[in-house]
C-alpha cells in the first residue's frame, strides 16, 4: 500500500513537472560524429565512452547504450538512457570500402553486410525511445532523404528531437543552414570532437526532453 | 518482322512516373513491394504521390534486407516533406499528405543537389554508391 502512494505521488508529480527519466537515441547518416557525441557525453557525465570511432562509415553496426545517465542543468536534471545506434542510409556499397577506404573485399562485404543490419536496426529502435538527439554533420548539406525521413517519423509519432548540428569546429562548417532548413526544431551547434559548446547542448536537452508530450497513435 | 521491330526491348534506362491513383489502389505493404520490385529492374521511379515518413522508413528497413553485394547496393530516394495540412482540414482529421518522390537504383542515380524548391539528379550508369 505504501509503495503504491509512493508511485502515485511520484507520477502525479512528474505529471506536473515533467519526466526526470528519457531513453533518448542518438541517430543520423553515417559518418556525422555519432558515436563521437555518445562518448563526449558520457566522458562529461559518467567517466566513460560508447564506442570506438573511425572515419570509415558505419563503424557503429550495432546499437550500444548507457543506462541512467545523469544530465545536469542547474537545479534540474534528466536521467537519460543513451542509445547510440547505427547510421541510417539508403544505400551500402561495399565497394566504397574498398576503393575509398582500402579495406580487403572479405573485409569490406563484412561491414557492408553488418552495415545493412544496423541500419534494421536503428530504425527498429525508433519504437522504443522517448527522444531523439539526431545530429547532422554541418560541413554538410542538410538537406538529405534521410534526414527528411527520420525527422518525418519523430513528427509522426510526436517525438521530441533536437538537432546537434556538428563539426563546427571545421572552416567550412555552417549551422545557420541547418537553421534555416529545419527551423521547426531547435538546433544547437557544437563540436563532439572538442567539446565546444556542449553545456549549451546539455541544458537543452535537459529543458527538451524533460518536456512531456502526448504519443500519438498512429 | 515488324511486331517484332516494334516489341523488341530497347536499350537504356527506364524513368516510369506512377500515378496517383495507381499508389492508392494498394495497401503500404503492396507499394513498397511494387516499388523496389521496379528499381531493382533497374527503373527509376517518379511518384506522383509520395510515401509517408513510416512507408519511408519501412523502404530504407525493406532495402537493407534485399540488398545484394554484387547487383543490388540500395536505393536513391528524395523527395519533399508532407504538405501541413490547414486547420480545417485539421479539424476533420485530415493528416499531413505525402508528395512527390523519385526513387532509383542507386547504382545509377545520383543526388546532386535538393532544397526546399528542386531536387537535382544525374543518372550515371555503373557509379556504384558515390
Amino acid at each position: 500500500m505504501g509503495l503504491f502512494k509512493k508511485v502515485s505521488l511520484s507520477s502525479i508529480l512528474q505529471k506536473i513537472f515533467g519526466k526526470k527519466h528519457a531513453k533518448i537515441g542518438i541517430y543520423g547518416p553515417p559518418n556525422v560524429g555519432k558515436t563521437t557525441l555518445a562518448n563526449r557525453i558520457l566522458r562529461d557525465w559518467t567517466g566513460d565512452i560508447m564506442g570506438s570511432v573511425s572515419e570509415i562509415p558505419h563503424e557503429t553496426r550495432r546499437a550500444k547504450w548507457k543506462k541512467d545517465v545523469r544530465v545536469n542543468n542547474g537545479n534540474s536534471s534528466l536521467y537519460m538512457d543513451i542509445v547510440d545506434t547505427p547510421g541510417i542510409t539508403t544505400k551500402v556499397d561495399f565497394k566504397e570500402f574498398m576503393n575509398t577506404y582500402g579495406l580487403s573485399k572479405e573485409e569490406a562485404k563484412k561491414r557492408a553486410k553488418e552495415a545493412t543490419e544496423g541500419v534494421i536496426e536503428a530504425i527498429k529502435w525508433l519504437e522504443n525511445i522517448d527522444g531523439v538527439l539526431l545530429v547532422m554533420d554541418s560541413t554538410q548539406d542538410p538537406f538529405t532523404q534521410v534526414n527528411v525521413t527520420i525527422l518525418g517519423n519523430l513528427e509522426a509519432r510526436n517525438l521530441p528531437v533536437l538537432i546537434a548540428a556538428n563539426k563546427i569546429d571545421l572552416e567550412d562548417s555552417s549551422p545557420a543552414t541547418l537553421k534555416s532548413a529545419f527551423p521547426q526544431h531547435p538546433v544547437v551547434p557544437i563540436s563532439a570532437l572538442t567539446g565546444y559548446n556542449s553545456d549549451n547542448l546539455y541544458s537543452t536537452m535537459v529543458a527538451h526532453f524533460s518536456k512531456r508530450r502526448k504519443k500519438k497513435w498512429r | 518482322m515488324e511486331v517484332d521491330s516494334l516489341t523488341k526491348k530497347e536499350d537504356g534506362i527506364s524513368f516510369n512516373l506512377i500515378s496517383r491513383q495507381k499508389l492508392g489502389e494498394l495497401s503500404s505493404d503492396e507499394k513498397l513491394k511494387f516499388i523496389l520490385t521496379e528499381v531493382k529492374k533497374g527503373n527509376i521511379l517518379v511518384l506522383e504521390y509520395g510515401l509517408t515518413p513510416i512507408e519511408q522508413a519501412n523502404l530504407i528497413e525493406n532495402t537493407m534486407r534485399e540488398i545484394e553485394q554484387d547487383t543490388f547496393i540500395g536505393v536513391e530516394m528524395e523527395g519533399y516533406g508532407q504538405d501541413n495540412p490547414t486547420f480545417i482540414q485539421k479539424i476533420l482529421g485530415m493528416v499531413k499528405k505525402p508528395r512527390i518522390t523519385l526513387i532509383g537504383p542507386a547504382s545509377i542515380l545520383k543526388t546532386i543537389h535538393k532544397d526546399h524548391h528542386m531536387i537535382q539528379t544525374k543518372i550515371i550508369p555503373g557509379r556504384g554508391a558515390k
